[in-house]
C-alpha cells in the first residue's frame, strides 16, 4: 500500500513539473495571446459572423459562430433529427419524400445564401443533397428548411446548389451522367446514351418557391462544380467537367485521361429567353416537390410530372468549352466577375480564364473544334494567367474583396493567398490536414468580408483528443485582415463540412423568429385555446387535441383508447415567450419525440400494442416544475367497452 | 477487503428492506405522515404562519416592475374592451388560471380589489422581472410551488383589455 501511496506522489509530481514547463512553453511571445484574443468571445458577448457550414454524410446544416467556433445548432435538411421530431412528426415527413418514396437521409454538400445585386441578403440559403438529388431552401429567420425539390434527371447532385447574384435561380448539375431518360441499357454504351444535366430552377423573389424552370442535356461527362458569373459576367454560369475521356469504370485511371478537361460557360439568360419564347421539349418526368407552410406548421408533397429540357444546339451562342487542365474541381469566380477559375485538382497549377477575352473569342469565333457541337475555345485565347504556387492538388478559391483570392491545395494541405491580375503568391499557411473547401463570409459575392477565412480540413490525424477509429473533421479559423495569414483557432465540426457560407450577424441576428404567433397558427388540429382541447374518435383513429404551457398537458389524464388504435397527439404549445419549447414523448412510441415550439402545433403518432396506463412526459427541461409536466393514457383491450374520457386537475 | 465486506452487507440489508417493503405495498392506500411541526424544520424565509398567504393580502399602493407607472379606469367598465379582454384571456391565460378557482395560478377574481392595476398589467406583461423583484411577486411564486408567470408576449392594449374583463369578474 505504501508503495502505491509513494509511487502515486512521484508520478504527482513528475505530472506537475511536466506540466507547468509545458506552461512557460506555451507563453513565450505576444503572437499566441493575441490569436487567443481574436477567437476569444467572452461570456455573454456574441460572435461576428454566421458561419453555416454543411453536415456532408450527416444530411444536415451546421450553424456556427465566428471567430469563436462555437456550434449554435444544426439544422435538420435532408435526414432524420430525433432531436426535434423532423422526419419523423406528422407534418414534416412530407418534407423526404421522393420519387423513390420516403428517402431519410442524403449528402448535403455546398450551402449558398441568396443574393440581391450580387450581394448576400440573408433570406434564404440553399443547399444540395447529393445522392437522391434534392434541393433544400431554408429560411434564415427561423433556420428551418423550408422546401425541397427534387432534381430529375440528375445522379450525384455534385456541381449544386449555387445561386445567381439576384437569386433568380439555383443551379443543380449532375456530377454522373445518366441515361435520360432513365432505361434499361448496356452500361457499357455510356458514350453518346448518357448525358449530363444542368437544371435551372427558379427561385419565387417573394416567398422564396422554387421551380425546375429548364435542364440543359450536356454531353456525358461529369459536372463537378460551378459558380455564377457576377458584375460584367452576370448571365453566365460556369461549370467545370471531368471524365470528358466519358469513361464508365475505373474512373481513377480512365477519366484522368485528357490533358484538359473543361469549364463549360452557359448563357442562362440566353436559355431562358429561348423558353420563354417557346423553346425546349417538355419531357415527362417523375420528381417531389416539398414545401413546409409556416403558418400550418405543415408540409405538403406534390408530384411533379413534367420537365422542359433543352438542347444546347437548338441555342446558338449560350454554351462553351473553355478547355482548363487536369480534371479542375473548383469553379470560381471573382468579385468582379472578371476571372474564372479553375482549380486543376491533378495539377500543381491554377487556370484563370478572362470573361473579357472569353466574349472576344466568341465573338471572333476563334474556336478550337467541338465537343457534340458545342464550340470549343482556344485555351491561349481565353488564358487571363496561371498561379504557380508550387502547391500541390488545388480545389477550391475564395476572395477577400481586396484584390486577393485564396484557394486550398489538398494534396500539400495549405492555404495559399495569392493576387488577382499579377498571380504572384503572397502567403501560405499549413492546415491540419487535408484541406477540401475553405470559406470567407461572402467570399463567392460581389462583396466578401474578408476578416477570416475557415478551411475546412477532410483529415483530423492528433488535432484533438483521440476518440476511436472515428473522429470528426477539424476546421481551422486564419485571421486574413493583414498581409500574412493567421492561424487563430482550430475547433471540430459535425459530419463532414464540405463547403460552407457565412454572413455577418448583424444580418440574420436582428431578424430571428423568436416565436410562432398563436393568433397566427393555422394549423388544423391547433388548439389555440385550452378550452379546445378535446379527444375525438374517429373508427381505430383518435385524435388528442393537447396544448401545452408550463408545466402541464391539457389533458393529461386520457382514458378509453384500446390497443390497435392509432393516436395522433397533435400538440400545441402555448407559450409565446422565446426559447420555452415543449418536448413530448410517450412510452412505447415507434418514433422520435417531439420539440415543439412556442405556438407551434406537431404531431406524433402512437400505436399502443399493450393494455396498461402508459405515461406521457415533457422531454425539455422548461420550469422548476418540468419533472411534474407528464400525464397518463390508459390503455385498454381492442374489445373495451370502455368510453373516451379525458381530463386536467379531475 | 474489510470495507467491502462491510459494503455487501449494507447492500443486502438494503435489498432485504426493499423487499419488505414491496410486501407491504397493499396495505396502505396513500400515506399520511405525523409530523411534528418544529420551528427549526421551517426554512428562514419562509413567511411566518400568522401572516396572509401573499394571494390573499391586499396591497392598494405598490405598482409592481415594469412599463405600467399609471392606469386611469372610468367609473363605468367598457363592455367592448371587457370582450376584448376576455377572448384574449381565453387564448392565452385560461391554461392555468381559471376564473372562480384556484388552478396552477390564482383566480383573477377580485383582483382589482388586492391590487392596483398598475401591478395587475405589469405582472402580465413583465412577470420575469416581477417575480425576481417584486416583493409580492416573489412571494406568489413561492405560494404556487415555483410555477412561473409565463411571458405570453402580449401588447399594453391586451393587457388592458384583460384587466377591463377582470373588473367583471367578482
Amino acid at each position: 500500500m505504501k508503495i502505491y501511496k509513494q509511487l502515486i506522489m512521484s508520478m504527482g509530481a513528475v505530472l506537475m513539473l511536466v506540466s507547468c514547463g509545458q506552461q512557460n512553453q506555451n507563453s513565450n511571445g505576444a503572437l499566441s495571446s493575441s490569436a487567443a484574443e481574436k477567437v476569444y468571445v467572452a461570456p455573454g458577448e456574441q460572435d461576428e459572423y454566421y458561419a453555416f457550414l454543411s453536415g456532408g454524410y450527416s444530411g444536415n446544416l451546421t450553424v456556427y459562430g465566428l471567430p469563436s467556433g462555437r456550434m449554435f445548432k444544426e439544422i435538420p435538411v435532408f435526414s432524420q433529427f430525433p432531436t426535434s421530431g423532423y422526419g419523423y412528426s406528422e407534418e414534416t415527413k412530407p418534407m423526404l419524400t421522393t420519387s423513390h418514396g420516403f428517402v431519410p437521409w442524403d449528402d448535403a454538400h455546398h450551402p449558398d445564401i441568396s443574393q440581391t445585386n450580387g450581394e448576400l441578403d440573408g433570406r434564404w440559403i440553399f443547399i444540395n443533397g447529393n445522392n437522391t438529388p434534392r434541393i433544400a431552401r431554408i429560411s434564415l429567420s427561423t433556420f428551418e428548411t423550408e422546401e425541397i425539390i427534387e432534381v430529375p434527371n440528375s445522379a450525384g447532385n455534385h456541381s449544386s446548389s449555387f445561386i445567381t447574384e439576384n437569386t433568380e435561380y439555383v443551379v443543380a448539375g449532375t456530377r454522373f451522367s445518366v441515361p435520360i431518360p432513365q432505361r434499361d441499357i448496356p452500361i457499357n454504351e455510356y458514350k453518346s446514351n448518357f448525358k449530363g444535366s444542368l437544371s435551372f430552377i427558379s427561385v419565387d423573389p417573394e416567398h422564396g418557391h422554387m421551380d425546375l424552370k429548364f435542364q440543359l442535356l450536356m454531353p456525358g461527362f461529369n459536372y463537378d462544380l460551378s459558380h455564377p458569373g457576377r458584375g460584367k459576367s452576370h448571365g453566365w454560369f460556369f461549370f467545370t467537367t471531368y471524365n470528358t475521356e466519358e469513361a464508365h469504370t475505373l474512373q481513377e485511371v480512365n477519366a484522368s485521361q485528357n490533358d484538359k478537361d473543361f469549364i463549360a460557360a452557359v448563357n442562362w439568360k440566353k436559355i431562358e429567353e429561348y423558353v420563354n419564347n417557346g423553346g425546349g421539349t417538355k419531357m415527362p418526368a417523375n420528381y417531389a416537390h416539398n414545401v413546409y407552410d409556416e403558418s400550418t406548421h405543415m408540409a405538403t408533397t406534390t408530384m411533379k410530372k413534367e420537365v422542359l429540357t433543352v438542347d444546347p444546339l437548338k441555342v446558338p451562342g449560350a454554351v462553351f468549352f473553355l478547355p482548363t487542365p487536369k480534371s479542375p474541381h473548383g469553379c470560381d469566380v471573382d468579385p468582379t466577375g472578371q476571372y474564372i477559375i479553375g482549380n486543376g485538382k491533378l495539377s500543381a497549377d491554377l487556370t484563370i480564364h478572362s470573361f473579357d477575352k472569353m466574349i472576344a473569342a466568341i465573338e471572333g469565333e476563334k474556336f478550337d473544334g467541338e465537343a457534340y457541337g458545342i464550340p470549343i475555345l482556344k485555351f491561349e485565347d481565353v488564358l487571363a494567367g496561371q498561379v504557380k504556387s508550387g502547391g500541390l492538388g488545388p480545389l477550391h478559391t475564395e476572395f477577400d474583396g481586396k484584390g486577393n483570392a485564396y484557394t486550398t491545395f489538398f494534396i500539400s494541405s495549405e492555404v495559399v493567398k495569392w493576387k488577382l491580375g499579377t498571380w504572384e503568391v503572397i502567403d501560405r499557411k499549413p492546415t491540419y490536414y487535408s484541406v477540401g473547401h475553405l470559406m470567407i463570409p461572402g467570399g463567392n459575392s460581389r462583396k466578401p468580408f474578408g476578416k477570416y477565412v475557415v478551411a475546412m480540413n477532410k483529415i483530423t490525424k492528433d488535432r484533438y483528443l483521440p476518440t476511436g477509429p472515428e473522429m470528426e473533421h477539424s476546421a481551422q479559423i486564419y485571421d486574413i485582415s493583414g498581409e500574412k495569414m493567421e492561424l487563430i483557432y482550430d475547433f471540430p465540426t459535425h459530419g463532414e463540412p464540405h463547403y460552407a457560407a457565412g454572413c455577418p450577424a448583424e444580418l440574420l441576428a436582428p431578424k430571428s423568429k423568436k416565436i410562432y404567433r398563436l393568433d397566427e397558427n393555422k394549423h388544423p388540429y391547433a388548439v389555440t385555446s385550452p378550452t379546445g382541447s378535446k379527444v375525438v374518435r374517429e373508427g381505430n383513429e383518435v385524435h388528442v387535441y393537447m396544448s401545452t404551457i408550463r408545466s402541464h398537458f391539457t389533458p393529461d389524464n386520457i382514458e378509453g383508447i384500446k390497443v390497435g388504435d392509432k393516436v395522433y397527439f397533435h400538440i400545441t404549445n402555448h407559450e409565446q415567450d422565446f426559447d420555452v419549447p415543449h418536448g413530448f414523448s410517450i412510452l412505447g412510441q415507434n418514433t422520435s419525440e417531439l420539440l415543439i415550439m412556442p405556438g407551434q402545433t406537431k404531431t406524433s403518432v402512437w400505436e399502443p400494442k399493450q393494455v396498461g396506463v402508459w405515461p406521457f412526459y415533457c422531454t425539455d427541461f422548461c420550469s422548476a416544475l418540468h419533472q411534474e409536466m407528464q400525464g397518463y393514457v390508459r390503455v385498454s383491450p381492442a374489445n373495451s367497452n370502455m368510453e373516451l374520457k379525458w381530463s386536467l386537475g379531475e | 477487503m474489510k470495507t467491502i465486506i462491510k459494503g455487501m452487507t449494507l447492500l443486502f440489508a438494503l435489498i432485504l428492506i426493499s423487499c419488505g417493503g414491496k410486501k407491504e405495498e397493499k396495505k396502505d392506500d396513500g400515506f399520511s405522515v405525523q409530523r411534528q411541526k418544529t420551528t427549526t424544520e421551517q426554512p428562514a424565509e419562509t413567511p411566518t404562519t400568522d401572516q396572509v398567504k401573499a394571494s390573499e393580502r391586499v396591497d392598494m399602493t405598490t405598482k409592481g416592475v415594469g412599463p405600467i407607472t399609471s392606469v386611469d379606469l372610468a367609473p363605468e367598465i367598457d363592455q367592448t374592451m371587457a370582450a376584448k379582454g376576455k377572448e384574449v384571456y381565453e387564448q392565452m391565460c385560461l391554461a392555468c388560471h381559471r376564473v372562480g378557482k384556484k388552478f396552477i395560478g390564482p383566480a383573477p377574481n377580485g383582483i382589482l380589489e388586492r391590487r392596483t392595476p398598475e401591478w395587475v398589467m405589469n405582472m402580465i406583461l413583465n412577470p420575469q422581472e416581477m417575480v425576481q423583484q417584486d416583493p409580492l411577486a416573489k412571494e406568489l411564486l413561492q405560494e404556487f410551488n415555483g410555477s412561473p408567470m409565463s411571458n405570453q408576449g402580449l401588447t399594453e392594449d391586451e393587457a388592458r383589455a384583460i384587466l377591463e374583463y377582470f373588473r367583471t369578474l367578482k
